[in-house]
């Protein structure tokens, strides 16, 4: 019985994980599309390359946040949570 | 003449010692305390000793060890670069001290404008701690930027200094700000005002973890790829993991170096702009000029 509880609690930390990092679609997109504006803006004005490269590194790594928030969720709930809940368990059961 | 050069050579050597002796000291009590071992091991800072307090007992780990490490050795850098500054003879290291000086103020001066420019020191601070934690990663000691903690004390200093500022322009103004568009809102101003340092200290951290867990699982992957094909070879030859050669130090190059220095970058860049926008400068003008009538 032991053995079912913790196998499931070892399923659904790695399910929640991964439904977790769908969250990564989005920042994919974002910084997909600022690239795609910067590369314009640097072909139509190739001067100020470097004004903005420094301001798409910039934005790219703020658009990134939301996926970090999902890595980071994940990397609790492989890490972190089985270990925490197989605990809470040993300690319901007794 | 000689004996003063003499001199000057001998604290040469001191400070540049004094760069080089935390990072090996950080070096052998990792090897003193870590067992060597084989496989996946992603596991957060080791806690070398406890100390006891009244509240709660105070982990000394890894991480804090080594961030002191860095200070030291920022320290040392410092004191290197400017040393026989005032000898009235400039050499190289007279003049990357003058460049970085000079990039950062201007830096601090286009970002946050002339009333600012005192925290130049401040910002410089920052890069240099936190582009020198992340490269750690370089010599296999744990990057203290990996640790939420480290990067979330920092956080909280930047959300300290915005506050300070945002309460400088007034502090009726500060709580009414809460309220902007409709009181209603209230609840979401201040949930939005504590998300600053958090995503702050999120997105370091998150950014220079994510790069280790990669390598170590690109790197383990490519030690059980390499055992699996080259089983067939006799003896010690089998067991060289072949495959590990070269892909993880490409990894290595844009996770430890550009990723950490381009998050020092943007960590020093959004505390510059987060107190900058926070400071209410034609209100506070406003305020003093009614202080002096």
């Amino acid at each position: 019985m032991f053995e079912i509880a913790v196998a499931i609690i070892l399923g659904c930390c790695a399910l929640g994980a991964g439904t977790a990092m769908v969250a990564g679609i989005g920042p994919g997109i974002g910084e997909g599309n600022a690239v795609a504006k910067a590369c314009e803006a640097i072909g139509r004005q190739p001067e100020s390359k470097g004004d903005v490269t420094t301001t798409m590194l910039m934005g790219c790594a703020i658009a990134e946040t939301t996926g970090l928030y999902a890595l980071v969720i994940a990397i609790l709930l492989i890490f972190v949570a089985p270990n925490m809940f197989i605990e809470i368990l040993k300690s319901a059961i007794g | 003449m000689n004996k003063k050069s003499r001199w000057f050579f001998t604290v040469d050597i001191l400070y540049i010692s004094m760069m080089v002796l935390p990072f090996l000291v950080a070096i052998i009590i990792k090897i003193l305390t870590n067992a060597p071992s084989a496989g996946i091991d992603i596991t957060g800072a080791d806690i070398y000793f406890t100390l006891p307090m009244p509240i709660q007992n105070l982990p000394i780990t890894e991480s804090q060890v080594n961030s002191f490490c860095v200070v030291v050795a920022v320290f040392g850098l410092c004191l290197f670069l400017t040393h026989g500054i005032n000898n009235g003879k400039l050499t190289t290291r007279h003049h990357v001290a003058e460049w970085i000086v000079e990039k950062v103020e201007n830096m601090v001066d286009g970002n946050m404008g002339k009333y600012f420019s005192g925290f130049a020191p401040f910002i410089t601070a920052v890069l240099a701690l936190s582009a020198v934690s992340s490269l750690l990663a370089l010599l296999g000691l744990y990057a203290p930027t990996s640790d939420v903690n480290i990067v979330g004390g920092w956080a909280l200093i930047v959300f300290v200094l915005i506050t300070y500022y945002k309460f400088k322009g007034g502090p009726v103004q500060y709580v009414k700000s809460f309220g902007d568009p409709v009181p209603l809102l209230a609840p979401l101003n201040i949930i939005s005002e504590v998300a600053t340092p958090i995503s702050m200290a999120f997105r370091h951290y998150g950014n220079v973890l994510s790069g280790s867990v990669i390598s170590v699982l690109v790197a383990t992957g490519l030690q059980g790829l390499s055992s699996m094909i080259f089983k067939f070879l006799p003896g010690v030859l089998g067991e060289i993991p072949f495959l590990q050669i070269g892909l993880p130090a490409i990894l290595s190059i844009y996770f430890d170096i550009f990723s950490g220095l381009l998050q020092a970058y943007i960590f020093a860049m959004l505390t510059m702009l987060y107190v900058a926008s926070g400071f209410p400068a034609e209100i506070y003008e406003k305020r003093k000029l009614k202080k002096q009538k």
